[in-house]
C-alpha cells in the first residue's frame, strides 16, 4: 500500500505540486442493533480507497478515487493538481506550512479482543437480553440496542518523506428505554445516550460496561420520570455527571478553540468562534479549577481522539487549552498555524474518511481532574441545595459558542447534601465564559471518565469524527434553569 | 460513472454467489465535488469518485425470516463474495421473525422507476474551473462591498439504484449543484443558499448580492428582549425547524408510541391553513421514485386543512399496522413507497415534502408579509436546532446570518441572534401569512417546497452576544 502511496505522491510532485501527500484508507464496519426485540440492525461494511491532497501555485487540490491501477492514481494525481490550478484563481494569500519532521512509523491503538472475532450470535444475544431485560419493566414502550465496531487502516505518505501506517480499532456499546403514557415520552440511556459509550478498544470495552445488569435500573428509571415533578425554572447549584460535562466541553470549548472557526474558514456552516486571536493568553476562561487540554497522546487514554499522528502526519500532542482558568491554546493544522505564526502544528487534522479532505479537529479535550478532588458522595455532600443531571437529551449552541442550552434525561434534587426525589425535563443554559467561571468544584480522578463522542460533525462537505473528552462530576453555581419549558 | 448495464452485470454476479433465499442489492454511486471558501479565498476543493454495493440476504422458513445486509466499495470479485458471504453470515445467526415480509415482488410497477427530467449533461460536466468561476462572481460582490465571504459551490452526479432475485429493477440517475454564500462585516453577516438538479438554475452572483445586503442592513445589531413576538421566518428557516417532525409522520413511529401524532391521528392539530402532501414528482422535488425495498413512491396528502391525514408507510409497517390495535382505529394502512432499506430501526419516513397553499389563498411576497407586520423580528436562518420534548415537539435553537426587527410594515435593523424554544404544534397553530412555496435548502434538515412564514407568538427565551 506504501508503494502506491508513493507513486502518486510522485506523480502530483511531476504534474507540478509544491507539496503532496496520499492517505490510503481500508476501513471494516460492522453495526448491530436491537428494536424492541427485533434485529433492527444488523450490517458490514468495507471500504478502502485513497484520496490525494495537494498544493500547487499556493492554493490546495484534493482528488479521491477507489482504483488503484497504476492509470487510475496517475489520473487521480492529475486531478488534484489541476483542482489547485483551479482554486489558486481565488485567493487572496498563498497556504503556506508549518514545518513539521517527516515521520516514519508503524503503530496501533490497543485492542485485547478484537471485535470482528467475536461470534455475532454472541453479541446479539447479549443485546436481546438487554432487550428483554429492559421491556421487562412495566411502562417501557421501547427499547433500543446498538453495538458497532470498527477498524480503519491508514497508510500516509508525503513529498517530504513522512510514511505512516496506522490502525485504529473502536468500539461502541450503549442502549435507550422509552416509556410513552399520556402526553409525554421520556427516555433513559446507558451508558450514555445517542449511541453509549464509543473508545478505541476492542470488545473488552462492552465487558467493561456492565450493560446488562444495569438495565433494570434505566428502565425503572425511564418509567419513573413519567411521574417526576418538572425541573423548577430559575436559577440554582447545579451538578453535571461527568457524560454531560463531556459534551459541554466538546460544545463550548473544543468548538471555539478549533482555529479554522476562528480564523474563519468555516463560517458558512459550522461558524466562528468568540476565541477571537486577541483572547489567547488574555481571557479568564472559567474559575482556576478549570484544566483543559487537547490530548492525542495514548497516554491520556483510549479515546476517540488519540492516534500516533494525525491525517497530515503531525505526531500526537498533548496542548494546554485552559490552564487554571486562563485560555492557552488553540486546535491548528499546519495551514493554520502558520496563519497565526506559531512553529508547529499541533496535530489536529483530521479526515472522516479516504475521500474526505483533512479539517481542523478535536482529539481527546479533556477537563482533568484534581488529584485531591472530591468523590462524587463528597461533592453531594457539600452541596446545600442544587440539581444533580445525569445524560445528555438535547443540545444547542450559537454560531460563535457563547449561548448553549442542554438538556439532560433526568435529574434529582439535592437538599441539605443528599440527593432527593427525581425531576424530569431537566435543561440548563447560560453564556460560555460565565459558565466555566462558576465552576466551584470537579471531583477527583477516580470519578474521571474518558467519553466517546462519535458523531461530530463539521466542514463541507460534512464530516463526522469521534472526539474524546474526558470529565469528571462538577459544580457550577448560579445557573439558569428551566429555561426549555419556559412559556 | 456506474452503468444501468454495469449495475446489471453486477448483480447477475452477487447473485450467482448467493445461497440465500432471496437477495437484494442496491447501488449508490457518484461524482461529486466542491469548492469551498473562505476570506474571499477557496480553501478547499474535493472530488472523489464512488461506487458502493449494498447486498441483503434473505432467509425464508417455516418460523419466519431472517434477513441482514453488508456491503463494499471494492468491485473485484473476492470482495464482492465476500460482501454476499457477510451478509449472509449476518442473517442465519439471527431468530427467525414472524412479521418480518418475503422479498419485494413487482406489483405491476414495471422494471424500472425513474423521474427523467432529473439530470442535466452540462451539470454533471462541470470541472473546477467552472467551480472556481461561480465563486469568483461571489467573492467579487464581497470585495466591491468590502466584506468577507464564505461558501461553497457543489457540482456533481449521483446514481441510486435496486435490483432483488424477485425481477425488481430501480434506476435513477440525477444531476446536482448548489451554491452557498455567507457574508461577513464587522459585527454582521448574511447568507443564503440554493440548490437544483441543473446547475444553470443557480444565480451565484444574485445569492451573494442578497446575502451582502443582509450583512450591511444588519450591521450594529442591537439586543431586544426575548419573549414571544410575531417573527417572519424565511423558507429556508421554516424549512429547517419543521424538518424535525416529519420522522414522525411514519406508521412504525407511531405503531412503537415514539411520534407526536400518537393519538392525534386523524385530528386536526395544526392551524386550518396547513396543508403538507409527499411528492418526489413534484417540479421541484429531487431523488429516486422508489424506496428501500423498491417499492414506487406513493404522493400522500399528510396534513388538509390542519388535520393529518397520511403517514409513510413501509411494507412491514403495514403488515404490523394491521395486526395492531391501530387498525381498529385507522383501518387500511398500506405501504406508501417510503420505507428505509432493510433492517432498519425507523421504518419510514416522507422525504419529498412539499407544502401547499390553501384553496384560493392569494401567496404574500416577505415584502408584503413585512409591510403587513406592525411589529416583529425577520429571520433569514435558523441554527444548531434540536428536539427539546420530543411529544411536544418542542424545539430549541438560534437565529443566525440576519435577524431584523420590523415596525410599522418595515425592516428596521439587525439584531442580536436570539434562542427559541417553540413547539411545532404552537408554531403550525400560528402562521398568518404565507408566500409562494419555493424549494428551500438550509443545514438541519432536507430540502423541501415551503413558504415564508409569518407566525405569532413565536417563543424567544434568550438573547446571545453578537
Amino acid at each position: 500500500m506504501q508503494e502506491i502511496c508513493k507513486w502518486v505522491v510522485e506523480a502530483a510532485v511531476a504534474e507540478g505540486a509544491g507539496y503532496a501527500e496520499a492517505r490510503l484508507v481500508d476501513e471494516r464496519q460492522r453495526a448491530l442493533g436491537t428494536h424492541n426485540g427485533r434485529v433492527g440492525t444488523a450490517e458490514d461494511n468495507e471500504s478502502r480507497g485513497m484520496g490525494i491532497r495537494v498544493l500547487a501555485q499556493g492554493a490546495w487540490g484534493f482528488a479521491a478515487t477507489p482504483e488503484f491501477t497504476r492509470e487510475s492514481v496517475q489520473l487521480c494525481a492529475q486531478q488534484a493538481v489541476k483542482i489547485a490550478q483551479a482554486s489558486s484563481r481565488v485567493r487572496e494569500q498563498e497556504v503556506r506550512l508549518a514545518p513539521e519532521p517527516a515521520a516514519v512509523a508503524e503503530w496501533s491503538s490497543r485492542c485485547r479482543i478484537d471485535p470482528f472475532s467475536v461470534p455475532i450470535e454472541q453479541s446479539l444475544e447479549l443485546l436481546r437480553k438487554i432487550d428483554e431485560a429492559l421491556r421487562a419493566v412495566e411502562g417501557v414502550t421501547l427499547a433500543e440496542t446498538n453495538l458497532n465496531f470498527r477498524r480503519h487502516e491508514q497508510w500516509f505518505v508525503n513529498s517530504e518523506g513522512a510514511d505512516i501506517h496506522q490502525t485504529r480499532t473502536t468500539t461502541g456499546a450503549g442502549y435507550a428505554a422509552y416509556a410513552y403514557a399520556g402526553s409525554e415520552l421520556q427516555k433513559r440511556s446507558y451508558p450514555n445516550s445517542f449511541g453509549g459509550q464509543w473508545q478505541n478498544k476492542g470488545y473488552e470495552l462492552v465487558e467493561e460496561l456492565h450493560l446488562l445488569e444495569n438495565a433494570p435500573r434505566i428502565a425503572r428509571e425511564c418509567v419513573e420520570l413519567l411521574n417526576a415533578p418538572q425541573c423548577p425554572e430559575g436559577r440554582a447549584t447545579i451538578i453535571l455527571d461527568s457524560s454531560q460535562l463531556g459534551l459541554q466541553i466538546h460544545e463550548s470549548i473544543g468548538h471555539p478553540i478549533e482555529l479554522d472557526r476562528v480564523l474563519g474558514y468555516e463560517a458558512n456552516f459550522a461558524g466562528t468562534s468568540f476565541l477571537t486571536l486577541d483572547k489567547l493568553d488574555n481571557l479568564r476562561y472559567g474559575s482556576a479549577l478549570v484544566n483543559v487540554v487537547a490530548d492525542a497522546t495514548e497516554q491520556h487514554g483510549p479515546g476517540l481522539g488519540t492516534f500516533a499522528y494525525d491525517d497530515e502526519g503531525v505526531a500526537a500532542q498533548r496542548v494546554p487549552i485552559v490552564t487554571e482558568g486562563e485560555f492557552r491554546g488553540y486546535l491548528s493544522s499546519r495551514d493554520t498555524a502558520a496563519v497565526i505564526g506559531r512553529a508547529r502544528s499541533g496535530g489536529n487534522m483530521r479526515a472522516e474518511s479516504w475521500n474526505r479532505v483533512p479539517i481542523v479537529r478535536m482529539t481527546n479535550v479533556s477537563i482533568l481532574p484534581p488529584a485531591d478532588g472530591p468523590s462524587f458522595e463528597q461533592l453531594i455532600a457539600s452541596t446545600d441545595d442544587g440539581i444533580y443531571m445525569q445524560t445528555n437529551r438535547s443540545w444547542s449552541i450559537d454560531d460563535k459558542r457563547y449561548n448553549f442550552q442542554f438538556g439532560c434525561e433526568a435529574a434529582w434534587e439535592i437538599k441539605g447534601g443528599r440527593l432527593g426525589r427525581m425531576l424530569k425535563n431537566p435543561s440548563y443554559s447560560g453564556i460560555t465564559t460565565e459558565f466555566w467561571n462558576s465552576m466551584d468544584a470537579i471531583c477527583g480522578p477516580r470519578e474521571w471518565t474518558l467519553w466517546g463522542t462519535p458523531n461530530c460533525g463539521k466542514g463541507q462537505p460534512q464530516q463526522t469524527m469521534g472526539t474524546g473528552h474526558g470529565a469528571s462530576p462538577a459544580r457550577f453555581l448560579n445557573v439558569r434553569v428551566g429555561t426549555a419549558y419556559k412559556k | 460513472m456506474l452503468s444501468q448495464d454495469q449495475a446489471n452485470g453486477l448483480f447477475k454476479k452477487l447473485r450467482r454467489c448467493s445461497r440465500a433465499s432471496d437477495v437484494e442489492v442496491t447501488f449508490t454511486a457518484g461524482r461529486f465535488a466542491l469548492t469551498r471558501f473562505a476570506n474571499n479565498t477557496i480553501l478547499q476543493n474535493v472530488s472523489d469518485e464512488s461506487c458502493e454495493v449494498s447486498v441483503r440476504s434473505v432467509f425464508a422458513g417455516p418460523e419466519g425470516i431472517r434477513t441482514a445486509r453488508a456491503g463494499t466499495n471494492k468491485l473485484d470479485d473476492d470482495s464482492l463474495r465476500r460482501a454476499v458471504e457477510a451478509s449472509e453470515t449476518l442473517a442465519r445467526v439471527q431468530q427467525p421473525e414472524a412479521d418480518l415480509l418475503p422479498m419485494y415482488e413487482p406489483q405491476g410497477d414495471g422494471t424500472v422507476t425513474a423521474v427523467s427530467s432529473r439530470y442535466s449533461e452540462e451539470t454533471a460536466a462541470m470541472d473546477a474551473f467552472a467551480r472556481a468561476a461561480e465563486v469568483e462572481k461571489m467573492v467579487a460582490v464581497a470585495r466591491r462591498e468590502k466584506l468577507n465571504s464564505a461558501g461553497t459551490f457543489s457540482s456533481g452526479e449521483h446514481v441510486s439504484a435496486l435490483f432483488n432475485s424477485r425481477e425488481v429493477e430501480r434506476w435513477q440517475r440525477e444531476t446536482h449543484a448548489q451554491a452557498s454564500v455567507t457574508m461577513t462585516a464587522a459585527d454582521s453577516s448574511g447568507w443564503q443558499k440554493a440548490n437544483s438538479t441543473t446547475a444553470g438554475d443557480l444565480d451565484s452572483a444574485s445569492l451573494a448580492e442578497i446575502a451582502a445586503h443582509k450583512a450591511l442592513r444588519s450591521a450594529s445589531p442591537r439586543e431586544v428582549e426575548a419573549g414571544p413576538c410575531t417573527v417572519i421566518l424565511e423558507p429556508a428557516a421554516v424549512l429547517d425547524i419543521v424538518g424535525f417532525m416529519f420522522w414522525d409522520f411514519s406508521a412504525a413511529a407511531l405503531l412503537e408510541e415514539r411520534s407526536f401524532l400518537n393519538n392525534r391521528l386523524g385530528q386536526r392539530i395544526f392551524g386550518g391553513n396547513i396543508n403538507i402532501v409527499d411528492d418526489v414528482r413534484h417540479p421541484l422535488q429531487t431523488g429516486p421514485g422508489f424506496d428501500g425495498e423498491g417499492v414506487s413512491r406513493q404522493r400522500l396528502e399528510l396534513v388538509r386543512d390542519g388535520v393529518v391525514q397520511q403517514v409513510a408507510c413501509a411494507r412491514a409497517s403495514a403488515e404490523r399496522w394491521r395486526k395492531s390495535p391501530l387498525a381498529a382505529q385507522h383501518a387500511g394502512m398500506q405501504a406508501t413507497g417510503h420505507g428505509f432499506p432493510l433492517p432498519n430501526e425507523m421504518g419510514e419516513a416522507p422525504v419529498n415534502i412539499v407544502f401547499q397553499l390553501p384553496g384560493g389563498a392569494r401567496p404574500q411576497s416577505v415584502d408584503e408579509i413585512v409591510a403587513s407586520t406592525e411589529r416583529g423580528l425577520l429571520v433569514t436562518r435558523l441554527w444548531y436546532i434540536r428536539e427539546v420534548d420530543s411529544y411536544e415537539k418542542i424545539l430549541t435553537g438560534m437565529t443566525r446570518d440576519g435577524t431584523f426587527r420590523v415596525e410599522d410594515g418595515r425592516i428596521r435593523y439587525g439584531v442580536r441572534n436570539l434562542r427559541f424554544n417553540e413547539s411545532l404544534l404552537h408554531l403550525l397553530n400560528n402562521v398568518s401569512a404565507m408566500s409562494e412555496p419555493v424549494r428551500a435548502s438550509g443545514e438541519e434538515s432536507f430540502d423541501m417546497v415551503v413558504p415564508a412564514m409569518k407566525v405569532e407568538g413565536f417563543n424567544f427565551t434568550e438573547v446571545t452576544r453578537f
